[in-house]
């Protein structure tokens, strides 16, 4: 199971580089958002897959699973919500300001 | 136990909430907003005196016992950091008054100035890395908001290009913190710093350790990851880019320093890594100062040469080097927000930041000038001005450690940071007067000066009394570099 988690991590990773390098600007948000994806997956697999029973439901159980991981990555999936939806705004302002989404027309020039 | 330690992150807190109710009266806003600061600052004095004299103080929030909950730590370097960074909060606030518009100052503005602060001194003082990622997320996304307040066309293409490199390196905290999760099981730094000195695989250590630098490197602009900062801080206005040049690439100085002293202190390759990055940031970033000619840039990419220094102190790591990086950073946030408020001062005057279009401040504005001529001969290290005895401890730190290329370096950056600064007053404050605004001649900036005079203050006394702060910066120093106390007083063993 670890190995599938890992992949899965790999092929997050790798086509959120690949958006985030491209030019235009919804694609480098969309890859944001799947590197934030991507991570919250690794701090799961990192920190052990399920190996014993659902912690505080009973006292019977010989192990429990880790219950932390799980409250660490709701905190950062909320943090990252909060993140995309202003990225987004931004995104719409600056593209009805400049009237291009093209990250190569969003240089600058030399004189600014 | 001291609840103390809990106020600078409560009281900004809860004022900025209060305040997005009151968004429509000014004076509400203003009267609360430096009252809160005030309040912020008399705190954290008070703070850094109880921890000065009664050594390390811990809160455990929600009474849960260390490492299993999380915990906030005042040592003497978070506890004076804090004291620093609220006294410039408020110089900023005092200076935000008299510059920004109505209409700014209507579109929340307090409100997220004071969670910036929440984020900062939050970073500062908690004793959790996961709790110091979520910190770190509060003072970004104030910091987003606050950068791109005012919609510019030029502030919204590079608060977005800023917006979105902090938000990709926040994504390798979460991974290096899931590394170090998985690694040693616990989030608390001093637990972790137990857990890692008695690891025996080094070399996963040192992976974390380098994740770990690729992030508080981007958020303190070191080479090669300062290219975001140079044009997203020339884009808000003079109160805002002050506080920012002064603090938000310090909170992540600090982090390293906190890191790099608690956690990873073992690893001869990270240091070797940083002395090297230390010397290509500030040779690279004054190189870039030199070859500018608008004031706000020039004080931009110096911030990336000066955090080079910084950068360099942690990579000798000797104890003297520590206290010259925190003296150091000291006062790096004292005159570079002194000198981005001159900088909005000169532009307020001229209607310009271009230095070819103004010149002849000096005759018309001979107290501005002099004012400014302090503290940019205090940024370039003159003596008896305070910039010179941090970059001395570092220097006299490098030879001792043997790591003489960089001194080298470093004086080099010495000399043209001068020559940068020297360039700014020559071409804009000596010479004829000559102004793209006619009715400049008879602006008076009096009062636009009085918020800056105590941080002028400050760095000639800190210059002129530089014996007793140097002997407060080795103490400090020690403290970092001898860690047991600060896991004693977390962990109560």
């Amino acid at each position: 199971m670890e190995i599938l988690m890992i992949l899965t991590v790999g092929v997050l990773v790798t086509v959120a580089t690949y958006m985030i390098l491209t030019k235009s600007l919804l694609r480098v948000i969309l890859g944001v958002v799947l590197l934030s994806h991507g991570a919250h997956l690794l701090f799961l697999t990192m920190a052990n897959l399920k190996q014993g029973s659902p912690p505080l439901l009973g006292e019977e159980a010989s192990s429990y699973a880790d219950p932390l991981p799980q409250a660490l990555i709701l905190t950062a999936i909320v943090i990252g919500f909060g993140i995309t939806a202003f990225m987004l705004v931004l995104a719409y302002r600056t593209y009805k300001a400049h009237g291009t989404d093209n990250f190569d027309e969003l240089r600058g020039t030399e004189d600014e | 136990m001291n609840n103390l330690i809990i106020l600078p992150i409560l009281i900004p807190m809860l004022m900025g909430v209060i305040l997005i109710f009151f968004k429509d009266s000014k004076t509400i806003q203003r009267v609360v907003s430096v009252i809160s600061v005030g309040l912020m600052l008399l705190l954290s004095v008070y703070l850094s005196y109880i921890v000065y004299v009664d050594g390390i103080q811990t809160i455990e929030l929600g009474d849960w016992p260390a490492p299993f909950g999380i915990v906030l730590v005042a040592d003497l370097l978070s506890s004076s950091l804090v004291a620093l960074s609220s006294l410039l909060a408020l110089v900023c606030l005092f200076f935000a008054f008299q510059t920004f518009s109505a209409e700014r100052e209507r579109n929340y503005f307090h409100p997220f100035f004071l969670f910036l602060m929440v984020g900062v001194n939050g970073s500062f003082l908690t004793g959790d890395i996961f709790n110091l990622f979520v910190f770190f997320e509060v003072m970004l996304i104030s910091s987003f908001i606050l950068i791109s307040m005012g919609s510019k066309k030029y502030q919204l293409r590079e608060s977005l290009k800023y917006v979105i490199i902090n938000t990709v390196s926040s994504m390798f905290f979460i991974i290096a913190i899931a590394y170090l999760y998985g690694v040693t099981g616990t989030l608390n730094m001093a637990d972790l710093s137990v857990k890692i000195s008695e690891l025996e695989q080094t070399g996963v250590i040192s992976v974390i350790a380098v994740v770990f630098l690729f992030v508080f490197g981007t958020k303190s602009a070191i080479f090669p990851l300062y290219y975001w900062l140079p044009h997203s801080y020339y884009a808000p206005p003079a109160a805002i880019a002050a506080l920012f040049g002064g603090l938000l690439t310090k909170v992540g100085v600090y982090t390293l320093m906190r890191t790099y002293t608690l956690i990873f202190p073992h690893d001869p390759l990270v240091f070797q890594i940083l002395l090297i990055v230390g010397g290509l940031t500030m040779f690279i970033g004054v190189l870039g100062a030199v070859s500018q000619f608008d004031f706000k840039r020039i004080l931009a990419v110096h911030i990336v040469s000066q955090v080079g220094y910084m950068i360099m102190g942690i990579g000798i790591f000797t104890p003297l080097a520590i206290a010259g990086t925190f003296f150091f950073l000291a006062h790096n946030i004292i005159v570079k927000s002194a000198l981005f408020l001159f900088a909005g001062v000169a532009e307020k005057i001229t209607g310009t930041s271009h230095l070819k279009e103004m010149s002849g401040l000096l005759k018309t504005h001979p107290y501005f000038a002099w004012l400014f001529f302090i503290a940019a001969i205090s940024l370039a290290g003159i003596p008896p001005l305070s910039g010179f005895f941090g970059k001395f401890a570092l220097v006299v730190a490098g030879f001792e450690a043997g790591n003489y290329f960089v001194i080298a370096v470093s004086l080099a950056t010495g000399v043209l940071t001068l020559f940068s600064m020297m360039k700014i007053f020559m071409t804009s404050f000596w010479g004829e007067v000559k102004f793209p605004d006619p009715q400049a001649k008879d602006k008076k900036v009096g009062k636009l000066l009085i918020p800056i005079l105590p941080l002028v203050a400050l760095t000639i006394l800190l210059g002129v009394a530089a014996e007793p702060f140097m002997q407060f910066s080795l103490e400090l120093a020690e403290q970092l570099m001898d860690p047991s106390e600060y896991i004693n007083s977390v962990l109560k063993e």
